[in-house]
């Protein structure tokens, strides 16, 4: 099976003024398809610049990227565009849901553009289905001031669904939500996982990395640990124990 | 990305900021009204010179008898006294194209019958005179070939001087005392209205030119001659031969001033409509300036707007834009809204020139009277599809031009940094 992603000795090294920092070094990460990655670390480790880099927001000053069997080294500012159009699909942790736009139309924006040229019908058609899959089909019309903060998160899922894309890449996708939506967001990424969807997460909670199968940790531009998860959180689970909880909490009053 | 997504997208982008879309709007509705309007008088104006000129009759070339300087004092035209008869005759005769002359002779004079009486104009014509300023009768028939062989005392008299004199009655056969000599009136000419100077060309009497040399001027000098060509195309040629022949005739040695001068019918239409022509350069300058400054309007506009739109252009990059499709976007909205602009400064500019014909009118009506005035409210005015098509364009083009820094700006924008702009 070809990896969704391979990376061989990545550098990534900023100029800053005069000063020259290396935020990436040599760092290599082959990821399968159907896995469920969260890459760790303190800030300054060199996550974001992975996260750029992985989802070819950025180039590597040196090494090579290959996505789902592309070489994105040598491509273009236009190319890469396309590639994150047709390959990648982006979870934010502030949702970027376009504002006064409906739902329905957010999901629809990266059928937009990539050259798809699908009629009008076919975009609503496939945009209905994404938001199906994330529960929202009953909200499409509602603009994002009209939803809550897990609802815009889902609704930015299903906007990385619509184009069937190699792989979800989430940036800190539950840093503005309280424990219980983030958990309502896990339980969406394990179930789009069980469905084969290959996930690569940055987060700085180890908590939200124990719903994933797998945690890289990253200090100083180098990957320290590379585990796969052991006892792993279940989304259902630890929401009907929150659920127990707030009910003992309830009877304690 | 599909031109009628992005035209879609853009809209919604105008609509979400009314209040701020109108205000850039209009900078380019006032250009553009301004445009519509003051080419549209200025238009209006010309046609009515042009219809002035039109009244002189077809090809019609004026040779004016010249001044002469004696001791220092310059006599004014007519003065060089040098221009004869004979003259008009010879141009006649000898420039090829010439289809009909006329002598003229031009005094004034005091004209009664019965217990009225009024100052008119006295012309000296031959009888061609009416066939080449295309002047018709409404009543009687010109004078005739043999009354200017016989300087018989006879006379046409204009709608003007007639209704002075003869209030509704009918003056043909009617005696009319000019410096006590008894003229018949054979015919009464229809009204040519006002010349290019605003004199009344219908108050006239007009007789053979034998008659006025010898009962009224008592002298045998010309004004002018009035000259027909045979086609437009010629005029020149003309006018050269004629100049030719009249220095010959006249013995002017090279090097000297002509005793006379030749204009014909275009070169009048050329420097009354100069005026004109430069008012509506002027005023179409000054609209110009104001659509410019709208478009920087509209530049900075688009300006605030890629700043506050940066995150959307990050995300819109993130899901796979390319930067000519947020060039596009950006673009097409300068443009929708210069266009729109555009298209209601059209609007207001063609509804205002009739509003600016209604209040001229309602100003002549109160008798507040200015010729300006009564020139817009009286004339015609011409809105050309083509200023409406060259206003639109010009304005779509102003969107074009300065949308294009703003749009260039976005889609120059590096997506990691947009997306994380606050």
């Amino acid at each position: 099976m070809q990896p969704v992603i391979s990376l061989e000795s990545i550098w990534k090294i900023y100029q800053s003024g005069d000063v020259e920092v290396t935020a990436v070094r040599d760092v290599s990460l082959t990821v399968m398809p159907g896995e469920f990655i969260a890459i760790m670390g303190a800030s300054g480790s060199g996550k974001s610049t992975m996260m750029n880099t992985l989802g070819c927001l950025d180039r590597p000053t040196r090494g090579r990227y290959l996505l789902d069997g592309v070489d994105v080294s040598g491509l273009d500012r236009d190319k890469l565009a396309d590639l994150r159009n047709q390959k990648i699909g982006f979870i934010f942790q502030g949702f970027n849901l376009l504002s006064r736009t409906s739902a329905l139309e957010n999901v629809e924006l990266p059928m937009m553009y990539g050259g798809h040229r699908l009629p009008a019908k076919e975009l609503r058609a496939r945009a209905m289905k994404a938001l199906e899959l994330v529960g929202l089909a009953k909200r499409f019309d509602h603009t994002p001031n009209r939803l809550s903060g897990g609802q815009q998160q889902r609704v930015a899922i299903a906007r990385a669904l619509v184009n069937r894309p190699a792989m979800l890449l989430a940036d800190e996708p539950t840093g503005n939500l309280d424990s219980r939506t983030s958990i309502e967001i896990m339980d969406a990424f394990q179930t789009l996982n069980e469905q084969g969807i290959t996930i690569a997460m940055v987060t700085h909670e180890p908590d939200i990395a124990r719903y994933t199968k797998r945690n890289v940790v990253m200090r100083d531009g180098v990957i320290v640990s590379d585990i796969q998860v052991k006892d792993r959180f279940n989304a259902k689970e630890e929401m009907r124990r929150l659920d127990g909880e707030l009910q003992a909490a309830k009877l304690v009053k | 990305m599909k031109l009628t997504a992005t035209f879609r997208i853009a809209l919604r982008a105008l609509k979400r900021n009314k209040m701020r879309s109108i205000l850039t709007m209009l900078g380019i509705i006032i250009g553009v009204a301004a445009v519509i309007a003051m080419v549209g008088v200025g238009n209006g104006a010309k046609a009515q010179v042009e219809a002035q000129i039109a009244t002189l009759g077809k090809n019609m070339i004026l040779v004016f008898a010249g001044s002469m300087t004696s001791g220092g004092a310059k006599g004014g035209y007519g003065a060089a006294g040098t221009m004869k008869v004979e003259d008009a005759v010879s141009i006649l005769r000898e420039v090829p194209g010439v289809t009909l002359v006329s002598p003229e002779i031009r005094s004034g004079a005091q004209l009664a019958a019965g217990n009225q009486n009024w100052f008119t104009t006295i012309l000296g014509e031959s009888p061609d005179y009416f066939e080449m300023r295309e002047w018709e009768f409404t009543d009687g028939s010109s004078f005739t070939e043999q009354d200017t062989r016989s300087a018989n005392k006879v006379g046409v008299i204009g709608k003007t001087t007639a209704q002075q004199i003869f209030g509704d009655d009918d003056p043909v056969g009617q005696i009319v005392r000019v410096k006590n000599v008894p003229f018949k009136i054979t015919g009464v000419l229809k009204s040519k209205g006002f010349s290019l100077g605003g004199a009344d060309q219908d108050d006239v009497f007009i007789v053979p030119y034998t008659t006025a040399m010898k009962r009224l001027t008592g002298a045998t000098i010309l004004r002018g001659i009035d000259v027909q060509a045979a086609s437009d195309d010629i005029m020149s040629r003309v006018q050269d031969q004629i100049s030719e022949l009249l220095r010959q005739r006249h013995n002017i040695r090279a090097g000297h001033d002509d005793d006379f001068m030749v204009r014909g019918q275009q070169d009048i239409a050329e420097m009354a409509t100069a005026q004109s022509k430069t008012m509506t350069v002027l005023l179409g300058a000054i609209a110009s300036v104001s659509l410019i400054v709208g478009g920087i309007g509209i530049m900075n506009i688009m300006l605030v707007s890629v700043t506050e739109r940066t995150r959307e252009i990050g995300i819109r990059m993130a899901v796979g834009a390319h930067g000519r499709d947020i060039l596009s976007q950006f673009l097409i909205e300068a443009v929708t809204l210069s266009s729109l602009g555009g298209i209601i400064g059209i609007l207001l500019g063609v509804s205002s020139t009739y509003i600016l014909k209604l209040l001229s009118k309602i100003c002549d009506m109160l008798h507040i009277h200015n010729d300006a005035l009564a020139a817009i409210a009286y004339g015609p005015t011409l809105i050309s599809p083509t200023i409406v098509v060259i206003s639109f364009v010009f304005s779509a083009a102003v969107g074009v031009f300065f949308g294009f820094y703003p749009a260039k700006k976005a889609a120059a924008l590096d997506p990691i940094d947009a997306l994380r702009y606050e």
